[in-house]
């Protein structure tokens, strides 16, 4: 069953003024409980005001969002439920930790949800060895941390509200690559373990083509495609013209393919690897 | 949404007035609002608010900008209006009770009314028509003469330039961490006042933490920059008064003495 559903989904900033712009126009999709649905798209194109509008931080102007089949603005003094069951981690979210530790400030979501001191522990220990955080991270202060781990410390914040439908707008940006690695691979196991839904908005393709199992991509407001990875990316003309582009090795297996040479496709350094590795056993033999 | 508000009411344009020296019109706009007060009877309240019109008419900006400025102090018009209305002398017109109006008194109202709108419409010409960098430039030039008195006067424009500059900045940082905040169910809306106060903490210290880091980076570029304050300081737009900038100061020096004029030779209205 579809865990996040948007019927003809439309937001428009400043309506009635002559600043009024269409950020998301008609979208339609359906997202099914346990999948990892990668966004891309270029800036400007309306993938942040879509997921904000999937937690009712924005109220779409026409069209609706569905949490498991019911429309979330239905009861606007509930949109705060929903803000629980759909978590969102913004972009640089290490600039809104505010409390005096590590511990408390992971807390803040868990205790706004109304549980028993007990439990907002719990979860907030468990979240924080989600993302890594070692037991004497804890007692520290967010501020004297370095930015990847302030980072993480934000991210455990969302997780600790244990969210249905996990959102993260560029998570890894402004991070060095062990960092961007560490991060990805967190967010990957946190959804195998958990088996919740997550959404991973970024700009770097390869990052999308190791976790996602299928795309959305945004172009100009509207749903330009939604499709498995693989598939997404085998439409690299398109995604070219929408100021996007593939992952570099996908990229360069396809030069191949066009040179002659008998490869597949590839998402992945692996899969690249499996793919050219008999050829050079062969010691390269053209087509 | 905090991003929406417009910030600054300048209002971009290649009018006469845009382009006028800002220390000139301030002067001028100054000098217009102390004769508003001068002025004694209606003849000669009539010169500035013709001055006041005539900048209206020559600034370009649309009516409906000066409409807004009014609305937002109608109410202070009308409350002194209506509290003139029971002072000053002349025949009775009304009786309400202990209380007559007289038609002083209605002079009175329409001369004070007049007084006030002329006063924010002169004001709004010159937030209508000057960026605040070109107003503070200006504030700077004009408080010159105060550096005998070891004021620090550029440093003390520097710190409104980049106070206005970073309002916009601010706003849309506080938009996005109430978002991110609100994001963790924090809960804006409801409660009691202390509940209430309580619950901008989390938006607060953000905030605060954001500001600092915005304030070691700026200072940090500007020492790379090689700025050292204003000692010896030249400037990229030299301000310039050209002979737009003199013919309004005399047509403003004439109207001026003009009211002077008409205060002698004519009775005063205010009784």
């Amino acid at each position: 069953m579809a865990v996040i559903e948007c019927k003809n989904l439309t937001y428009v900033y400043g309506e009635g003024t002559p600043f009024c712009r269409k950020a998301v126009d008609n979208v339609n999709l359906s997202i099914e409980k346990g999948e990892f649905i990668g966004v891309i798209g270029h800036t400007g194109s309306g993938k942040s005001t879509l997921i904000q509008t999937l937690n009712g931080l924005l109220r779409p102007t026409s069209g609706q969002v569905l949490l498991d089949g019911k429309d979330i603005w239905a009861e606007p003094k509930k949109i705060r439920q929903v803000r629980f069951r759909v978590g969102m981690v913004f972009q640089y979210p290490e600039h809104q930790l505010f409390e005096e530790t590590v511990l408390k400030d992971i807390s803040f979501g868990p205790s706004n949800m109304g549980l028993s001191p007990q439990e907002v522990e719990d979860r907030a220990r468990r979240a924080a060895a989600f993302v890594g955080l070692s037991e004497d991270f804890l007692t520290k202060s967010p501020f004297e941390l370095s930015g990847g781990e302030k980072r993480r410390v934000a991210i455990a914040g969302v997780i600790a509200m244990d969210p249905d439908v996990l959102v993260l707008d560029e998570p890894t940006a402004g991070l060095d690559p062990r960092g961007r690695d560490v991060l990805l691979t967190q967010i990957t196991s946190y959804h195998k373990t958990r088996g919740n839904t997550v959404l991973l908005v970024s700009h770097s393709m390869e990052d999308i083509a190791r976790t996602a199992d299928r795309i959305l991509v945004m172009n100009d407001s509207h749903a330009a495609m939604f499709a498995p990875t693989r598939e997404v990316f085998a439409r690299g003309a398109e995604l070219e013209r929408m100021g996007l582009r593939v992952p570099q090795i996908t990229k360069i297996l396809s030069m191949l393919r066009e040179r002659g040479w008998p490869v597949g496709t590839a998402l992945t350094m692996e899969e690249a690897v499996r793919e050219l590795l008999p050829l050079l056993e062969k010691g390269g033999v053209r087509a | 949404m905090i991003g929406d508000i417009a910030f600054g009411q300048f209002i971009p344009g290649k009018s006469p007035l845009h382009r006028m020296d800002p220390r000139v019109k301030i002067v001028l706009i100054f000098l217009f609002i102390v004769f508003l007060f001068v002025a004694q009877n209606f003849v000669a309240l009539a010169l500035p608010v013709l001055a006041a019109l005539a900048a209206i008419f020559l600034s370009g900006v649309p009516l409906r900008q000066y409409l807004k400025s009014v609305k937002a102090v109608i109410f202070i018009v009308l409350f002194t209006s209506v509290l003139n209305l029971f002072y000053g002398g002349g025949q009775t017109l009304l009786k309400l009770g202990f209380m007559e109006i007289k038609s002083g008194g209605v002079s009175n109202a329409i001369f004070i009314a007049v007084r006030i709108l002329t006063l924010i419409l002169l004001s709004a010409v010159l937030t209508f028509t000057t960026s605040p960098n070109s107003l503070t430039d200006a504030i700077e030039r004009l408080m010159k003469p105060l550096k005998v008195f070891h004021v620090k006067v550029h440093e003390i424009a520097m710190i409104m330039t980049i106070a206005l500059r970073f309002v916009p900045t601010l706003l849309e940082e506080t938009d996005k961490i109430m978002s991110a905040q609100k994001a963790r169910g924090a809960d804006l809306e409801s409660g009691g006042l202390v509940q209430r106060a309580k619950a901008l903490l989390p938006i607060l210290i953000p905030l605060f933490v954001s500001s600092f880091r915005r304030a070691y980076d700026l200072a940090m570029a500007m020492e790379c920059r090689c700025y050292h304050g204003g000692e010896g300081r030249t400037k990229m737009k030299v301000l310039h008064a050209g002979k737009g900038d003199a013919a309004a100061c005399a047509v403003s020096c004439l109207l001026c003495a003009a009211v002077i004029v008409c205060n002698i030779l004519l009775p005063g209205s205010l009784t």
